[in-house]
């Protein structure tokens, strides 16, 4: 999936993560800040990369600003972000690429 | 048949289904239910983003055991489709239909149900349905709605909603959901299905949570809707039995059981002879003993 | 210094007592009061590398640090080395002198705000040295630390420097982490706001140790001293995890009338001292001694007469500063009476139970109650080793989760309390007794609570949250963990920024 504008998902508040997504062309370039970055960055960053690469997103300016949140609530926040930028709201793929 | 229909629920916890500090171990506080919400308390723009959360959360939160209803949003909005098909996707164990009006309105739902069991390959039937009432035309079907689809365990009353319908506010007495509760009760029994009260949102009010429940509890609805975890233990407590209706409850299961393998057909406990009629009664004490932890005998 | 090699291994042995420099005051026209606190650093004779001390009875809102650091800075001085029982966010102003070289040095309970920060990242020239309360003490009088000023603030003094903790603007309720320093700093200035008539008695210290006596306009900011009292927690699993823990209290041998305890301010321990008091109630079983810093809570217990005795060390609410000032059964006692390890027996010692809270314990049940999962210094130990080594039972409340933190882990960031006197651990999730206390697990044989195995707790935080990488440090000690018998547990690296590695 491409992503066409810049779209935000999530919040700041402690356990939730807010993702930005901007179009790029350069392939992902990922931004990470994490309130337990020295324990889990590269498990934050690996998950947002395996949603991003299930959703098919090649190019993108990535911005993951990090509360503490689980794997599941990236994931949802990464997504969340993608589908906006593409204004799809219905008929998501539901165990497809969304896993 | 589904065996959670008529699993217990004594405490049915709302949580915002946008708030991942909310909905990450609320199993820790041992309600019966929770209910992951995408309707009322998700802002209408975040409708989608409540989504994502919701699926992840069935599919990789370990609840233990407790029940994950999902309340979508009503009819009459554009969100019930993609809820439904989320809710089916991710495997929550029921789902809550709000503003429910008739038996039509369950139908709907569970034909999408249907339609969304077999985009995803789930089992049908294996996610069941609840209706909340929460309109006055809503509570007068309550029986039709109680009978509408062989998925649904119960209906709850929404008591915020259904007092503006009423043309009332709630005075903190109960005297504004006398009817509705007393016919949603009565058209639940009559059906064969559970009643939940609605929610008691004044947290520094213990006092009258507890009385309301015991009220409730006492007009025969299975369980209350909960709002923070605070209001758990109380209702469990109200709903858990005494020690000595468990004692009585299992001389009448022992008594019966123990006489009708012998082909007798009279039965005394306490010397006294007790009707058949107490028997589903006291096999139900004995469940909700053994489910709220507190049964220790051996049957 | 030595390696630590188990948490009594100093028993026994014999040591001499180290002694300050006294200058006799003689002549009795002589007055001890100072105009400044920049005459006083003069008279004093103030100049670099010397060591200053102070202590932290007015908490976070604490003035004496930053007004004496000021003077000191303004004069040039350099290399100082600032010995504190605690310091916290108060204290931020000093990082300027940090940054600067005036200050190259920190002793210290522990450290919050931007000087915790200022020495994690090696701002700091020297190296901070962590101790407990008892541990400072025992530094103190064995001479590991030589005070040559000590600077105590003190909320009522009279000209000839008896001090109180009560009675003036900035009433602390006791002044026991300050007594240690005055007896054995060589200089020693009273720091006040409210001068009284003479004699000032019952004094928390005494003339006899006080060199000067300074007036100033403030020492401190009452309402971050003492604050009102907190209203008991109505969070759901702090109240489960007190309960458990009042459960776990109640099923041990120790309960019994005339039991000894101590417990924290967090809402957890707060919530279990009113779980125990009705318990306590239902049952007609007293508590012998309540230690340590105190809250309204106890306060409450012990005008019920469910306690027969607060032995204090702190007081961390406004209940608290009024109990000690009108209870006769309330008692001040010194930092080293608490929980000094080397004098012939402290508070801490008579202790049946301890409930303590903590940043992470690992499944050999050592805490880490100073640096955060980022390796940040941000906590104290306070009396933690020292009533944890103490008391027959010692109860860990700590939820397992902290957002994405587990605070049950493989092993801690850095160890502050060895395991060996940590006995029980009590989450939202399960409860862990010591393998150890075997004489615990055999006493909870049929206590309907949900015990598990401190591997089992970790393997659930890890199966929700993921396993943790462990921090990476730099390699430069920024920090010593000394134990409170002065050997070093553990050290405290420099952070080095966080890199992906590619």
């Amino acid at each position: 999936m491409e992503v066409k504008g810049t779209a935000m998902a999530g919040t700041l508040e402690s356990s939730d993560a807010q993702v930005t997504v901007e179009p790029g062309t350069n392939g992902i370039e990922l931004t990470i800040e994490s309130s337990v970055i020295n324990q889990y960055g590269r498990k934050i960053r690996a998950t947002v990369m395996e949603t991003l690469e299930r959703l098919d997103v090649k190019n993108a300016k990535v911005t993951v600003v990090d509360k503490g949140a689980l794997d599941c609530t990236l994931k949802a926040r990464v997504e969340g972000a993608v589908f906006r930028s593409n204004g799809i709201t219905e008929n998501l793929p539901w165990g497809g690429a969304i896993r | 048949m589904n065996p959670n229909l008529n699993r217990l629920r004594r405490s049915m916890m709302f949580l915002n289904c946008q708030k991942p500090g909310l909905i990450k171990d609320p199993y820790i506080y041992k309600p019966d239910s929770i209910m992951l919400d995408l309707e009322d308390a998700v802002a209408e723009n975040q409708k989608d983003a409540a989504r994502y959360s919701l699926y992840h959360a069935l599919q990789e939160i370990d609840y233990r055991g407790v029940e994950r209803v999902v309340r979508i949003n009503g009819l009459d909005t554009p969100h019930w489709k993609e809820d439904v098909r989320v809710c089916v996707a991710g495997r929550c164990d029921s789902i809550r239909i709000p503003k429910v009006e008739s038996a039509q309105d369950v139908v709907t739902i569970e034909k999408a149900m249907e339609e969304a069991e077999e985009e995803f390959g789930v089992e049908k039937g294996s996610i069941l349905l609840m209706a909340a009432l929460e309109s006055c035309k809503g509570v007068i079907n309550a029986y039709e709605i109680c009978q509408s689809s062989p998925l649904l365990f119960g209906v709850a009353l929404s008591g915020g909603d259904y007092t503006k319908d009423l043309q009332t506010t709630i005075s903190g007495t109960g005297v504004e959901f006398t009817w509705a509760r007393g016919m949603m009760i009565n058209a639940a029994r009559a059906a064969g299905v559970q009643c939940f009260d609605t929610v008691f949102t004044n947290l520094d009010d213990m006092d009258g949570f507890i009385a309301e429940t015991k009220m409730i509890k006492a007009m025969g609805f299975d369980g209350k809707s909960i709002v923070n975890p605070r209001q758990i233990e109380p209702t469990h407590k109200i709903f858990t039995p005494t020690e000595k209706e468990i004692i009585k409850a299992e001389k009448i299961v022992k008594e019966v059981d123990e006489k009708k393998a012998l082909g007798i057909g009279v039965f005394t406990v306490d010397g006294k002879m007790i009707d058949i009629a107490f028997y589903p009664g006291a096999k139900r004490t004995i469940e909700l003993a053994k489910a709220a932890g507190v049964y220790e005998g051996d049957l | 210094m030595k390696v630590f090699q188990g948490a009594y291994a100093r028993h026994n042995q014999t040591y001499k007592k180290a002694a300050p420099t006294v200058r006799g005051v003689v002549d009795p026209n002589e007055s001890k009061m100072v105009e400044s606190i920049a005459e006083v650093l003069k008279k004093c004779g103030i100049k670099d590398g010397m060591t200053l001390s102070f202590h932290h009875h007015f908490r976070e809102g604490d003035y004496v640090v930053n007004m004496v650091m000021e003077e000191v800075h303004k004069m040039g001085i350099k290399d100082i080395t600032i010995c504190a029982s605690s310091l916290g966010k108060a204290h931020n102003p000093i990082v300027p002198m940090i940054e600067d070289g005036t200050v190259t040095g920190i002793q210290s309970s522990g450290v919050r705000g931007k000087i915790g920060e200022a020495i994690s990242t090696g701002k700091l020239q020297g190296y901070a040295i962590m101790r407990s309360h008892g541990g400072r003490v025992r530094a103190i009088e064995e001479g590991d630390v030589h005070i040559d000023i000590a600077f105590i603030g003190a909320p009522t003094c009279d000209e000839y420097g008896n001090m109180r903790a009560v009675g003036g603007k900035s009433d602390c309720g006791v002044l026991s982490y300050a007594v240690v320093d005055a007896m054995y700093a060589d200089k020693v200035v009273a720091i006040t706001d409210t001068l009284v008539p003479y004699p000032n008695l019952p004094a928390s210290i005494s003339q006899i140790y006080v060199d000067y006596v300074v007036k100033v306009d403030e020492i401190g900011n009452p309402a971050k001293i003492a604050t009102g009292a907190a209203k008991p927690t109505t969070d759901v699993r702090k109240i489960m995890m007190a309960n458990y823990c009042t459960q776990f209290v109640i099923n041990t041998p120790y309960f019994k009338n005339g039991f000894t305890y101590q417990t924290g301010v967090g809402g957890a321990s707060i919530a279990s001292t009113i779980s125990l008091g009705e318990i306590m109630r239902e049952r007609g079983i007293k508590m012998g001694l309540g230690l340590g810093g105190i809250a309204g809570p106890m306060c409450k217990l012990l005008e019920e007469g469910l306690i027969e005795k607060l032995v204090d060390t702190q007081d961390f609410d406004l209940t608290a500063i009024e109990s000690i000032k009108n209870n006769p059964n309330h008692y001040e006692i010194t930092g080293s009476e608490y929980a000094n390890p080397m004098n012939k027996g402290a508070y801490v010692n008579q202790l049946d139970f301890v409930i303590l809270a903590s940043l992470e314990v690992d499944v050999n049940f050592n805490c880490n109650v100073v640096v955060d999962s980022n390796g940040m210094v941000t906590g104290a130990q306070g009396g933690h080793p020292d009533t944890a080594a103490g008391a027959k039972c010692t109860i860990v409340i700590a939820p397992l989760l902290q957002g994405r933190t587990p605070a049950i882990c493989s092993n801690v960031t850095t160890v502050t309390t060895p395991g060996e006197t940590v006995d029980v651990v009590i989450t939202d999730y399960g409860i862990a007794i010591n393998p150890r206390r075997q004489d615990l697990i055999e006493a909870m044989k049929g206590v309907k609570l949900p015990f598990k195995t401190i591997e089992e707790l970790r393997d659930i935080a890890y199966s929700i949250v993921g396993e943790p990488e462990p921090v990476e440090f730099g390699d430069r000690v920024v920090g010593i963990i000394e134990s409170r018998d002065g050997t070093i547990i553990d050290v405290v690296r420099q952070i080095k920024p966080f890199e992906f590695n590619d």
